[in-house]
């Protein structure tokens, strides 16, 4: 299929593409990558009347960081997160996790910030965002925003941009020395959509005094930290203690759906075996 | 010169080398030709539109806003094509009973599956075809559809066409031997119902089709991604009221094809009616959806099966009940029973029991048409009868290579024939499966087996034995009355600077019909590779013959090639003869130089033979007359096919916790005769196995109840990626038919024979310990878990 016509314009600035966004009303998109947009247009599933290409914008793009965060362009592309000294040092999760986006072809081309506003469910960054705790700088007609990545991902390709604005930058604590990060996913095929995925983030000690984040994707609507899981992990007396009653507290924190891969307590059983695995690794990394 | 050892044993011969194939620099290079890429003058584009229901009734259709749209060149019903295209029906007599009923270029009033085209558009961009297709008002009635081929014969079920009476296209039984006796007195019974998911075959390139009538010459040129150009010349001619000679069918370069281009579509007769109707060049090329909505599926298949087995591992009896649902029509003209047909001929193949029983039954159904993929019925048979034999171990705790050393035909037993009567002219199981034993160190794999057990590892041996329809005779098609020829013929001639030229009524599909017919002929004649060049697929431009299909171009092409080239090679040497006054049996040519037989010496280039045919003819005695042009044809006649066989193994483990299945090696020995060039057989096996990898584990063509499929797109069907394969080893064993003095068998379809086969039972093996056993293909997570919690809880 071919896409239906469409207007195309490079925006020059940020500012330019913010004053074309809104002049373009309900028949504007940004681009940036494309890699999941033009798929979409010629599938013909959305029809806008301009595009606005924002992928050029120097504002969008840079990797940085100060005393308390990382700073990452909303334009940087995959295969620069994935390159980034910087993102390897302080970031390890992302790297960990970008290996399972798609394709080179598609890291190559993909923006991390087309990634996260597209907010796919299946995706992996999103979920990688809200265990870190990543903040999401929003620019609109109105000026600036902060939204923390918790509260970012609305739904299905839904998120809490609204239709006039940039997502710009995304700034990511640093974490304290000795966190421990986890990231795992069961894919049919390499590079495919995760049947169910967990990207995980512990501060403190195996026993005591510890903060784990563990957050499941391809599982339900939306990335979802597992807070009940989490708390049994935290109050049990060791960590391993605290699988079993944790696995189970799996049932209040997801509502897992029935797709063309798995049916809902495939999808559950699959995230109690992650959650299992990822402790697993958690622990190791802690005898390491 | 000592004698040579065999026709094939020629000076510099090119047969058993591997050598570049001569397209591979301009396909790498990007400068193929492919149907997706033409354009002609005042060519419009054709979008159709389709049902969006799996069984409708068109109530009006309403062309008015489309035909108002920006481009567009003509909008046109099914009921108005029908005025240029007539139906057909897909049956051929020898197969018994077979019905169908008539189908469309589009459909007229009824419309059978999701997909089927309603009306066309054409206009002078597919943008603005598409964006006009949009506007086409169809009225559908929704009419209840039949989906499940289980329920498909029974009485509430509603007829799909109520002229045929019932929804049976085709049955047939078959009963060999002594079947109740050899149960009755068997030690162990084992049975099991085999569940294959439909799926189909991804081709690279879609389907494509460029057809130009012109009504100054009242010709149609017809460019078409087709494995059989001169099928389709006719089959245009007689749907569309036109000599065959009026018809011109190009076949340039084709992206992949695997069985999927060698069937009449029905939109692709809609695009040559369209281009007659409207006196200018249509295309159509198929989007992905498209594809996947029409091109044919495969391997719909549910098969009951029964082994018999002695305490001492001898299998007595396999018996078998199959079930498979083609979708609304048979398919057009080489049927949609050939693939059950196949199952019934082909199970139990490998082994010596003579007690045999089969049924097969073939139903209609609203869901896409089936018909012939790569390897058409023989993974269904393979996967049934291996399957099976892996029960009958396991019930008598005998190990799987064992049983099958027992009961695989004996190498030296040739020439036998099968229970369901099928003719062997010589294979060679024991020598494969020895083959494969040490290829694959099944002793040390066991050993790794057990002590990974231990450590909660579970990891699975499969080995799965095959034989494989080859170089198929009248036999095939011919027989049953379909116009698709067996043969194969080849021009072969010398050119003013003597370079030479090959015409050849194969095709190619990227499977290498144009390098081994170069090998060939190089070979006969006694030239460089370089100076060989071939011309394929283009009915005004090639002998008449059947193409690349059914694993017939080595074989059939090859051989007609061969006797050409050799034929050539005399005539070039009677002039040679003739110039040096000699003999010319004294003869020979070696590298593209006339030499003597005896000593090798060097007499006469054949730049010099081809300078006096061609310019100084007066030299030569008035008598003679030089013919450096020849044409040779081939078809088998002695067997209705070659029979070629293999045996494939399989090494994986399983994730009992998540259901994922991680494929570690698989290894596939295979007998195909005379190799040609060593290292396209071995990509063919190895492509031919990551097909069969894929129905394994990832390839279904997933329809919900009301007859939708529900993951026509890419990122829905799961095609084998290279990530998830495992290293495929290939041997040989070489057992050349004495049919032909190339001796060359098919390899085209040995990998997928047998790949999804050997995968499942060592998934079943891995599973031993849990006691557990799945005969569903594709293994999903989903299935594995389902059957492992089954057994747990």
């Amino acid at each position: 299929m071919k896409a239906y016509a469409f207007d195309y314009v490079r925006a020059t600035t940020l500012e330019d593409a913010l004053a074309l966004l809104e002049r373009a009303g309900d028949g504007g998109k940004l681009i940036a990558g494309g890699q999941s947009l033009v798929p979409a247009l010629n599938l013909r599933l959305l029809a806008p009347q301009l595009l606005i290409d924002i992928a050029h914008l120097a504002e969008l793009r840079g990797i940085s960081s100060d005393d308390t965060h990382i700073h990452l362009g909303a334009g940087t592309r995959h295969v620069e997160l994935a390159t980034s000294p910087l993102v390897g040092q302080t970031l390890p999760l992302l790297q960990m996790a970008i290996r399972h986006v798609a394709h080179a072809a598609i890291r190559n081309r993909g923006t991390l910030g087309g990634n996260l506003a597209h907010a796919d469910p299946a995706s992996e960054l999103p979920a990688c965002m809200i265990a870190l705790e990543a903040v999401m700088l929003v620019l609109g007609p109105k000026g600036e925003r902060q939204v923390p990545a918790g509260e970012f991902f609305k739904g299905l390709y839904e998120t809490a941009l609204e239709a006039d604005e940039i997502l710009v930058r995304i700034s990511i604590p640093r974490s304290p020395a000795g966190t421990r990060c986890h990231f795992n996913e069961l894919a049919r095929r390499a590079g495919d959509y995760a049947m169910a995925g967990l990207a995980m983030v512990m501060q403190g000690q195996d026993s005591g005094d510890v903060q784990i984040r563990p957050v499941f994707f391809g599982i339900g609507d939306r990335p979802v930290l597992a807070r009940h899981a989490a708390l049994c992990l935290q109050q049990a007396e060791n960590l391993i203690d605290g699988l079993e009653a944790a696995q189970q507290a799996l049932a209040l924190d997801l509502q897992p759906q029935d797709d063309l891969q798995a049916d809902s307590d495939t999808r559950m059983q699959l995230a109690k075996v992650l959650l299992k695995r990822g402790l697993a690794d958690l622990l190791a990394q802690g005898r390491g | 010169m000592t004698d040579p050892l065999s026709p094939l044993d020629r000076p510099n011969s090119y047969i058993g080398r591997t050598v570049p194939r001569p397209n591979l620099e301009r396909l790498v290079e990007g400068r193929g030709t492919y149907v997706s890429d033409m354009t002609l003058p005042r060519m419009g584009h054709v979008v159709f539109v389709r049902s969006p229901y799996a069984h409708a009734r068109i109530l009006d259709i309403d062309t008015t806003a489309a035909k108002q749209c920006a481009g567009v060149i003509a909008v046109v019903t099914g009921a108005e094509l029908a005025e240029q295209c007539s139906p057909w029906v897909g049956v051929l007599s020898h197969l018994k009973g077979l019905k169908s009923a008539p189908q469309h270029a589009m459909a007229i009033d009824r419309a059978c599956w999701q997909g089927e085209a309603v009306c066309a558009v054409v206009a002078a961009t597919r943008a603005q075809a598409e964006d006009a297709a949009e506007q086409v008002q169809v009225q559908y009635q929704e009419l209840e559809p039949v989906t499940d081929m289980r329920t498909a014969l029974e009485p509430h079920i509603p007829l799909i066409h109520p002229e045929l009476g019932d929804n049976l296209a085709f049955e047939r039984s078959l009963d060999a031997g002594e079947v109740d006796k050899a149960f009755a007195e068997a030690d162990a019974v084992a049975e099991a119902e085999f569940v294959f998911g439909r799926h189909t075959g991804v081709t690279l390139e879609a389907r494509a089709i460029l057809a130009d009538w012109n009504p100054g010459e009242r010709r149609l040129t017809v460019y078409q991604g087709t494995q059989a150009p001169h099928m389709m010349q006719n089959i245009f001619a007689k749907h569309l009221a036109l000599e065959e000679a009026q018809v011109r069918v190009v076949c340039k370069d084709v992206g992949g094809s695997f069985g999927i281009k060698v069937h009449v579509y029905a939109d692709e007769m809609a695009t040559a009616a369209l281009s007659k109707r409207l006196k200018r060049p249509v295309k159509f090329v198929a989007d992905r959806i498209e594809s996947f909505v029409t091109d044919i599926h495969a391997r719909d298949h549910v098969c009951k099966g029964r082994i018999a087995v002695k305490q001492d591992g001898t299998i007595t009896a396999f018996a078998i009940d199959d079930l498979t649902g083609i979708g609304p029509y048979s398919m057009y003209p080489r049927t949609s029973a050939i693939e059950a047909n196949q199952v019934v001929n082909l199970v139990g193949g490998p082994y010596q029991t003579r007690n045999y029983r089969a049924r097969t039954r073939v139903v209609f159904q609203n869901k896409n048409v089936m018909c012939q993929y790569r390897a058409v019925g023989h993974p269904i048979a393979c996967s049934v009868t291996e399957g099976l034999v892996d029960l009958a171990a396991r019930a008598i705790g005998m190990d799987p290579l064992a049983i099958r050393t027992k009961n695989l035909i004996l190498d030296d037993a040739y020439p036998t024939d099968s229970p369901s009567g099928l003719k062997f002219e010589a294979l060679s199981h024991h020598a494969s499966l020895a083959k494969l034993k040490q290829m694959m160190d099944y002793d040390g794999l066991r050993a790794e087996q057990k002590r990974l057990r231990q450590q909660g590892i579970y990891r699975g041996i499969g080995i799965a034995s095959f034989i494989e329809v080859t170089n198929p005779s009248a036999a095939f098609y011919g027989v049953g009355g379909a116009r698709i020829s067996s043969q194969d013929g080849v021009s072969v001639r010398m050119d003013a600077t003597g370079a030479i030229i090959v015409q050849t009524s194969l095709t190619e599909q990227g499977q290498g019909s144009e390098a081994l017919t170069a090998q060939v002929v190089a070979s006969a004649l006694g030239v460089a590779l370089d100076k060989v060049r071939v011309i394929l697929g283009d009915t005004d431009n090639t002998p008449y013959g059947g193409g690349t299909w059914a694993s017939r171009g080595a074989g059939i092409g090859g051989e007609a090639a061969w006797q050409a080239g050799k034929a050539l090679r005399m005539n070039i040497l009677k002039v040679a003869g003739t110039i040096l006054q000699t003999v010319p049996e004294t003869l020979d040519i070696d590298q593209g130089v006339v030499i003597d037989k005896e000593t090798g010496r060097e007499r006469i280039g054949l730049d010099e033979v081809a300078r006096i045919t061609y310019f100084r003819p007066d030299t030569l005695p008035a008598d003679f007359q030089a013919e450096l042009l020849v044409t040779r044809h081939y078809v088998p006649r002695q067997y209705p096919f070659a029979f070629t066989n293999g045996i494939q193994g399989s090494w994986l483990e399983v994730d009992t916790e998540t259901g994922f299945i991680t494929l570690l090696n698989h290894w596939c020995v295979e007998d195909c005769g005379t190799i040609i060039n060593p290292q396209l057989v071995d990509e063919q096996i190895r492509g031919g196995v990551v097909q069969g990898l894929g129905a394994a584990l990832f390839e279904h063509c997933r329809y919900d109840e009301s007859g939708q499929l529900t993951n026509g797109t890419m990122a829905d069907y799961l095609v084998p990626m290279a990530s998830e394969m495992p290293d495929i080893e290939v041997g040989h064993v070489v057992s050349p038919t004495l049919e032909s003095e190339l001796g060359a068998k098919g390899a085209g379809e040995a990998g997928t024979a047998g790949a999804a086969a050997a995968v499942a039972n060592a998934v079943n093996d891995a599973l031993d310990p849990f006691d557990v056993t799945i005969t569903e293909i594709p293994l999903t997570p989903s299935v594995v878990l389902k059957a492992l919690n089954q057994r747990r809880s």
